[in-house]
């Protein structure tokens, strides 16, 4: 199975990135090839949406989990019609979440946050 | 002449002065554009109240047609498609209504539809043509309903207008100055109102808008929010006192300037004092 993980830069120790939606990267990681391979977040870019479109990102990589601190409503509903599991992260570094998902810590991520689609205005 | 009135959180007096300012006028327009939270009506009780209901246009998909090309996700530029498991998502809430998906689409599987965020009331209240926007409860963006609000207001001719404007300075604020030709910005007499005030002034000098400040609730003494203006360079208006009976006034819902002589002085006088403003601004930039 592979699965996904927002991080902050493209190196084997990376730290987990705080945001979904706004990741630079992306590290993905093959739990039957144990290889892993780090993929640009276009979105992050982008001026609304972000959670929505890396969502289809990872999405279409064919994950079968995402690991990560949090997760817009959109972004969730995305990933969930996609059938995949969002796990939580903890503070440890990227690798070190991967280790702890196979050893089964890792708990599904149930508090997802309304996101900010309210464009600032309170 | 359009007149906005802001304050960079609700109540600093944004809506006491909008609508003493309308009502202290021979005749005007007053427009709620505060559309989640409109309350001038409730000072004004306007009659033969008209609803009209607004619409945006938001993408529906025929499931059949779709064959999953995805042109129109890669075209939507706020992200608002995806096409996952088979199926395309529509998230109405991140749509803009641009309506290029529909355009795009080359099964023809996109249609428009229409998706209801709330109404536009309009009633009279003696000398006062009252104008609410009323967005629908969990409706995430107010500005169709602003450009509505506004964009009708165009027909009026030439009664002054005062545009009550949401609070804060993002994206909706900035729809309801657009086209002012003078903002009023309210400030309140402590740290936390200079900081609210800041906000304001550096949204109307980024709108190039000619404006000046009304400080409400003034006490003696010490006013930060005076000294931020005289500091600044900032125009001051007026200064409404901290006054128990307009306090009470306003709490029952009832239009000072209505009520008593001495409220409808002080706020015909700075009525004047806008108005001059305004044409000043008017000769000097034309
Ligand atoms: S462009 Fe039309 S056919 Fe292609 S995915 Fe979108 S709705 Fe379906
Ligand atoms: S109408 Fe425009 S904003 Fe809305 S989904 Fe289609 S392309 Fe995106």
């Amino acid at each position: 199975m592979r699965i996904a993980i927002p991080v902050d830069e493209k190196s084997i120790g990376a730290s987990v990135c705080q945001s979904f939606g706004r990741a630079p990267y992306f590290l993905i990681y093959d739990t039957d090839s144990k290889e892993s391979e780090f993929i640009n977040n276009s979105a992050a870019a982008s001026q609304g949406g972000a959670g929505i479109k890396t969502a289809q990102a990872v999405v279409d990589y064919r994950i079968g989990a995402l690991l990560t601190p949090r997760c817009g409503e959109n972004a969730s509903e995305v990933i969930n019609a996609a059938n995949i599991k969002i796990y939580k992260t903890t503070d440890a570094s990227a690798p070190d979440n991967i280790n702890a998902f196979i050893n089964g810590k890792l708990s599904l991520l149930d508090e997802i946050h309304r996101g900010f689609h309210n464009h600032g205005s309170k | 002449m359009r007149i906005a009135v802001l304050s960079g959180k609700g109540g600093t007096g944004k809506t006491l002065i909008s609508v003493n300012l309308a009502a202290a006028a021979q005749t005007s327009i007053y427009v709620d554009c505060d559309v989640e939270e409109p309350n001038g009506h409730l000072f004004f009780k306007p009659e033969g109240v008209q609803d009209e209901e607004t619409a945006i246009n938001i993408p529906s998909v025929d499931e059949e047609l779709c064959n999953g090309c995805r042109i129109c996700v890669d075209f939507c530029n706020f992200n608002a498609l995806a096409y996952i498991n088979g199926k395309l998502k529509i998230f109405e809430e991140v749509c803009h209504s641009c309506g290029g998906c529909a355009l795009f689409c080359p099964e023809n599987a996109l249609s428009e539809k229409d998706k209801f965020i709330g109404k536009v009331q309009k009633g009279v209240s003696d000398n006062v043509t009252v104008n609410t926007g009323i967005l629908n409860i969990g409706e995430a963006s107010g500005i169709p309903l602003i450009k509505k609000l506004l964009n009708e207001n165009e027909l009026a001719g030439g009664s002054p207008t005062f545009i009550d404007c949401p609070p804060g300075s993002a994206c909706i604020v900035m729809e309801s100055i657009k086209d002012a030709d003078y903002c009023i910005l309210v400030a309140e007499p402590t740290l936390f109102g200079v900081h609210n005030l800041n906000m304001v002034y550096e949204l109307v000098k980024l709108f190039d808008k000619p404006h000046g400040v009304v400080l409400n609730k003034c006490l003696e003494g010490e006013n930060p929010a005076e000294e931020f203006c005289l500091e600044k360079g900032i125009r001051i208006l007026g200064r409404i006192p901290f006054d128990d009976e307009l306090g009470i006034l306003n709490s029952n819902a009832q239009i000072a300037v209505r009520e008593k002589e001495k409220y409808r002085t002080m706020f015909s006088s700075l009525l004047q004092i806008v108005t001059e403003e305004v044409r000043h601004e008017t000769v000097a930039n034309p």
